[in-house]
């Protein structure tokens, strides 16, 4: 089980648009294969750079207001939030490697 | 230096570490780092495994089959290979951390990956419209007009899908008849959500941020048309995966690895081939499974008939474990 906190259409404006923190979102849902093998990823690139990014999952089958505002099309997709915008996308899952630079500047 | 090195964790490549693993082998099974349990991760519902009359979820499979593989003592690696060196006696297996492991046998269980249109835009749409996986993101075309690119049983079994979700299914078929089998074709056929159209390739894939739509091309007058949609699926096709083995293992014409007969032999000794990297025709979990079976058994054969003193001394050779020896 992931250790990222959830967030839901209702808190995403509080919890991820007024945040000061640089936050990732794990865009995701129960039927989805990879996104399950890159949730452990996810929790470990967290725990290992906690002081630079924080990682939350917003569930879309639960959640479809802000998986529809963010024109999700394809799971699992990971953006990053500064200050209310979107500053990085990524899509499908990676070898760790390849996510580490994929975020490389906003772990660094 | 280990007995069998596996690559691959699909059907083909667990069921190969279960039976090699309850031989005493202590596989190592090389999962990858992101599609470990391969094709199956991606698919829902699965009611055709022997012995599931409920059915069960592709990946819960999955992890049921890794659980029964490293209770026999697999080791499942999540990394990728990057090169193979099968020609000597002892295989080399470089990953995508640097490492390189040293087996005496290695089965290749790959498996297949989904064919591209091979399209300028294809890559930079890829998850925004464009799609290989209905059942992934089939969810995100609510209320939407779409198409499937194919005229195979998967393209049938996506648009039918599809239908959903989205308003409208497109399929665009380059031919005028469909390699579908009968009953797909009539499940198809019967959706009033779906429309054919005949005679037509892609040949462009249009949009900035998001698909938005294609051009047609008309594979007997030649015209070009466009089409309007904000989702495209892609169901030409399966390819073996074996770039990692070009110029080393044979291939059939059809792209697959060349094995003797129902075996897993490849052309070079100690070299194995199962699963979907082997056959393009049948390509089920269970097939899968059976011929990782046959090439398990076959890499117990292959080491039975090594020197055996030889096999020993190559196997401490290589200081796995750090052995103390006390005085």
């Amino acid at each position: 089980m992931s250790t990222a906190t959830a967030v839901t259409d209702a808190n995403f404006e509080a919890e991820v648009l007024n945040s000061d923190e640089t936050i990732l979102v794990d865009f995701w849902a129960e039927w989805c294969g990879p996104c399950r093998a890159v949730s452990p990823i996810l929790d470990q690139i967290a725990s290992e750079h906690s002081d630079k990014i924080k990682i939350v999952k917003l569930n879309v089958d639960d959640n479809p207001q802000t998986a529809m505002k963010y024109q999700i099309t394809s799971i699992p997709a990971m953006k990053v939030y500064r200050g209310g915008e979107v500053v990085k996308t990524v899509i499908g899952a990676k070898p760790k490697p390849a996510l580490e630079a994929d975020l490389a500047d906003f772990l660094a | 230096m280990r007995q069998v090195i596996i690559i691959g964790s699909g059907p083909a490549g667990y069921t190969a570490a279960i039976y090699a693993g309850r031989a005493g082998l202590a596989p190592l099974v090389v999962a990858s780092s992101v599609e470990a349990g391969g094709e199956l991760m991606k698919t829902t519902e699965i009611e055709n495994f022997p012995g599931f009359p409920d059915g069960l979820q592709g990946p819960e499979l999955m992890f049921k089959m890794q659980e029964q593989a490293e209770k026999f003592g697999a080791e499942v690696l999540l990394d990728d290979v990057v090169s193979v060196d099968l020609s000597g006696d002892v295989k080399k297996v470089t990953l995508g951390s640097g490492a390189v492991e040293e087996a005496l046998t290695v089965i290749y269980a790959t498996g297949s990956a989904y064919r591209k249109l091979g399209l300028a835009d294809e890559e930079r749409l890829s998850g925004r419209g464009v799609s290989w996986c209905a059942t992934c993101d089939g969810f995100f075309f609510k209320q939407k007009e779409i198409a499937v690119v194919g005229g195979g049983d998967s393209a049938m079994e996506e648009a039918t899908f599809l239908t959903r979700f989205a308003t409208k299914v497109y399929v665009i078929h380059r031919g005028d008849t469909l390699r579908a089998s009968k009953i797909m074709q009539d499940r198809a056929f019967a959706n009033d959500k779906i429309e054919f159209l005949w005679n037509k390739t892609v040949t462009a894939i249009t949009g900035d941020e998001k698909a938005a739509g294609v051009t047609l091309t008309d594979t007997v007058d030649g015209t070009e048309s466009h089409l309007d949609l904000e989702g495209l699926f892609i169901a030409i096709g399966n390819d073996p995966r074996t770039h990692l083995v070009h110029g080393q293992l044979d291939l059939t014409e059809d792209g697959t690895i060349a094995v003797q007969g129902r075996s897993s032999k490849t052309n070079l000794p100690g070299v194995f081939a199962a699963g979907d990297v082997i056959d393009i025709t049948y390509r089920q979990a269970i097939t899968a499974a059976g011929s990782g079976t046959v090439a398990a058994l076959d890499v117990e054969h292959y080491l039975a008939g090594l020197d055996q003193q030889l096999v020993a001394q190559a196997l401490g050779e290589q200081p796995a474990e750090p052995v103390t020896v006390s005085a």
